[in-house]
């Protein structure tokens, strides 16, 4: 179990080594993120007065695009060099591998959230600070959710010629509930009178296919890769 | 660990969908072997070593190192495969040697920075250690690729192009190389076009064409003309 941490952190430490020197993923992606929620203010903010019950959504559509340029761009890096394959041919567990990625794709999104949620409290009148930990939570779980499936179709996707058409197509049917969920749940907590058990159910719900979805990817990752 | 001293593929095929990649490629290398793959464009060089390397499974037929297989033996079995792809497997933001200790690290080397260091000696590239791979040629990306691929001491060694980008004294130097390794007892299959490098370095060819290996030539000429001859009779 050690190797598999250690692998899982190895691999970590290096994507964030890559990362630190080019900056190129984190900016592209928060770049495109800040935007999004800019173009969507315009249209759903009228003299400063944000619709009804939008901010959750938008807030969860810009995680899910800008989570799909960082996959998109992360693994892209891996294939210039073919490098995937050199990790794949490691003698380390092939899911030590998946589970390296997965979280060095968990802390860019982070660090992308850390400024996106703000941002959408800002401009949506969204009450950020009415419920931190539970939002906190239900960003974490919904991140998890789509980082896992979304990390584990890359990584299927990278020799593919179109890469880019294909993760979209196959991620955003899969990542549906995790969508669902993420909004309802952090709607409840923006509604003028925030429902806690609501927000509570759609977490646990969010608990659930996190615990789906990463075991699923960790036993699937092996026989995906060199199939 | 898993050890071996012969690897054997034994009616390997390899397709996608109804496209045949690979169909029914046998052969046998020893210790101390340098087999080489020669055919053009998209014979199913490389499709071969990603399965020898077990990149890749084979759609049927079967790779035998010693008595073991790549499903029974698994990451033990790895630990003694190198291989250098046409992309070289390091990564540009990385100086050289911070990708052969990450490498290292990987294949759980306790001496990992020290061996890092010995390769680059070895590479001749002690001095530009601490640059990125990105400000590195592409004959000295290809040293660094090679060393990455031997750190670890592999008992089979798969190169795909391994020539390429490497000027004259560069390709002697690597072809020394390889017979040290020839000398203790690694296996090696290499898939190239420098014909004229390898000649007189290779203990077995196998001509590809289309995905399937063709008879060698019977006359004893060069390689280059053995290789137009296989070429030409199929």
């Amino acid at each position: 179990m050690s190797a598999f941490f250690r692998v899982a952190a190895l691999v970590v430490r290096k994507d964030l080594t890559v990362e630190v020197r080019s900056l190129e993923v984190v900016s592209t992606t928060l770049f495109f993120a800040v935007t999004v929620v800019l173009i969507f203010a315009f249209g759903f903010v009228k003299e400063g007065v944000p619709m009804d019950g939008v901010a959750a959504a938008i807030l969860w559509i810009t995680v899910a695009f800008s989570g799909t340029l960082a996959l998109g761009r992360t693994f892209e890096r891996e294939r210039q060099a073919d490098t995937l394959r050199a990790l794949m041919l490691a003698p380390a567990d092939r899911p030590a591998l998946y589970a390296g990625k997965l979280v060095g794709m968990l802390l860019l999104m982070a660090l992308v959230e850390l400024i996106l949620v703000p941002l959408v409290g800002l401009l949506f009148q969204a009450p950020i600070f009415r419920a931190p930990l539970r939002l906190a939570g239900l960003l974490a779980a919904g991140t998890l959710g789509f980082a896992a499936i979304g990390t584990l179709f890359a990584a299927m996707l990278v020799r593919a010629r179109s890469r880019d058409v294909l993760l979209p197509v196959l991620l955003y049917p899969m990542t549906v509930p995790v969508m669902i969920a993420g909004v309802r749940g952090t709607a409840a907590l923006f509604q003028p009178q925030p429902d806690a058990g609501m927000a509570q159910f759609w977490f646990a719900l969010l608990v659930f296919f996190d615990v789906v979805f990463v075991t699923l990817a960790l036993w699937t990752f092996e026989p995906l890769m060199t199939d | 660990m898993s050890d071996f001293d012969t690897v054997s593929a034994d009616g390997v095929g390899r397709h996608y969908g109804r496209r045949r990649a690979l169909t029914n490629i046998s052969f046998t290398a020893r210790a101390g072997d340098i087999v080489g793959l020669l055919g053009h464009n998209g014979a199913g060089k490389s499709t071969l070593l990603s399965i020898l390397g077990t990149l890749l499974a084979a759609s049927t037929g079967v790779v035998r190192y010693g008595g073991l297989t790549s499903d029974a033996a698994g990451a033990s079995l790895r630990a003694r495969i190198g291989m250098l792809g046409h992309d070289l497997f390091l990564y540009p933001e990385l100086s050289a040697r911070e990708n052969l200790v990450f490498f290292g690290r990987l294949y759980d080397m306790p001496e990992a920075a020290r061996a890092a260091d010995a390769a680059l000696e070895r590479a001749g590239l002690a001095a530009r250690a601490d640059d990125l791979v990105s400000s590195f040629s592409r004959g000295m990306r290809q040293r660094v690729a090679l060393e990455r691929a031997l750190l670890h001491g592999p008992r089979l060694l798969l190169l795909d192009e391994p020539f390429t980008g490497l000027d004259q004294a560069s390709a002697a130097a690597l072809v020394g190389r390889l017979r040290e390794e020839q000398a203790r007892g690694v296996v090696t299959v290499l898939a190239t076009h420098d014909l004229d490098v390898v000649d007189g370095l290779l203990n077995e060819v196998v001509f590809l064409q289309g995905g399937k290996r063709v008879a060698a030539p019977a006359s004893a000429g060069t390689l280059r003309d053995r290789y137009r001859e296989a070429m030409h009779a199929s």
